[in-house]
């Protein structure tokens, strides 16, 4: 399956989550879906997506958060799965594109490349218990159905082709992304949720 | 030497003077007490890392969130968090309001922390971070209520250097 089919399921389910994105072929595949003011995307700091994502479920508990990560950036970054688990937010669904490669910098192998490691069971073992693994596009729909409805921290890997778009750029500046994200939520706050 | 319960007291109350609501830490020792202080309020949320550079990324989710957060480190953990405080916080420009404890300077009795402890200013400025040293209990509370004050109107990150003199108790 693809990445962007994974992220076209979602799409019509996220006007009104938080939704986080890490940099190259996962946020282009969103942007070229049609921007909305709740995507922040992180074209940079490769493994912070989650840990952005945990500070905003923490404090907006009203709120769902989504965080659309790769593989790549969670080996960067694996302390997150456990404080993920520890702190469990409740509000947090946290979907792993696992392509088993660095993409956007020239396609080498990463290290799940052929099943060596296991992000599911990495998250598993970090203490998340509804971790969820699938290689399907109908399994991966049931999922997120699954992760969007539980009240409770939720963590797909979704094993997916090393494929991505044929052109990157966006119409949106680094700062512009940021503060218009922040007064999204700050109007859904204001607007008395 | 050890850790000032009074200053650790000060600082707290420093802190949550400054309308703090939301911490993200990496306990080391001379932040030990002052994190037990918050472990215990009830009126903040403490958020414990694994590694520095994850809290970079919960205090922008904590901003985008409209919640005042700070951040407490040592200064080897603000040296791990360093892309994450170039190229998240600076360049989206998103605040950060980083109380350091400055190890390894004047006065350090232990080899292991010497090396941060020399670069840490120099690092700062390269990064073009405003810091100040906080060595005085009677104005650390107003330098922490400022430094979170600068940190949001500039949309950068800043830092406050917790130094031994304010840190641990003379002998």
């Amino acid at each position: 399956m693809k990445r962007a089919e994974c992220i076209g399921m979602l799409y019509p389910d996220l006007g009104d989550k938080v939704v986080v994105t890490i940099m190259g072929a996962c946020a282009q595949e969103l942007y070229d879906l049609g921007h909305q003011e709740n995507f922040f995307y992180l074209q940079h700091a490769m493994g912070l997506a989650s840990s952005i994502g945990l500070g905003l479920a923490m404090h907006l508990p009203r709120e769902k958060v989504v965080v659309l990560d790769g593989d790549g950036s969670v080996l960067m970054n694996l302390g997150t799965l456990a404080t993920l688990a520890r702190y469990r937010p409740k509000n947090l669904v946290h979907i792993i594109f696992d392509n088993g490669s660095l993409l956007s910098t020239g396609g080498f192998d990463s290290h799940t490349t052929s099943g060596v490691t296991d992000l599911a069971a990495m998250a598993r073992g970090a203490g998340v218990e509804h971790v969820t693994a699938v290689d399907s596009v109908m399994a991966f729909g049931e999922a997120a159905i699954d992760a969007f409805g539980r009240d409770d921290l939720s963590v797909i890997v979704a094993k997916v082709a090393a494929v991505g778009p044929n052109h990157y750029g966006m119409d949106l500046q680094l700062p512009e992304n940021a503060f218009r994200f922040k007064r999204w939520i700050g109007a859904r706050k204001g607007g008395g949720r | 030497m050890s850790v000032s319960y009074e200053n650790s007291k000060i600082v707290f109350q420093g802190i949550k003077a400054a309308g703090i609501t939301s911490l993200s830490a990496l306990p080391e020792t001379w932040l030990g007490l002052l994190l037990q202080q918050a472990e215990r309020d009830p009126d903040i949320t403490l958020i414990q890392v694994a590694r520095e550079e994850e809290a970079i990324g919960i205090a922008a989710g904590a901003y985008f969130a409209g919640e005042r957060h700070m951040l407490l480190m040592q200064n080897h953990g603000f040296l791990a968090a360093m892309n994450g405080i170039v190229s998240l916080a600076q360049l989206y420009g998103i605040p950060l309001c980083m109380l350091i404890a400055m190890r390894g300077h004047w006065g350090e009795p232990y080899p292991w922390h010497t090396r941060g402890g020399i670069v840490t200013e120099g690092v700062l400025r390269a990064l073009n971070i405003p810091f100040e040293y906080a060595r005085d209990p009677n104005i650390v509370g107003r330098q922490i209520r400022e430094a979170y004050t600068f940190s949001q109107s500039a949309l950068s990150p800043v830092a406050l250097l917790l130094t031994r003199d304010l840190m641990e108790d003379a002998l």
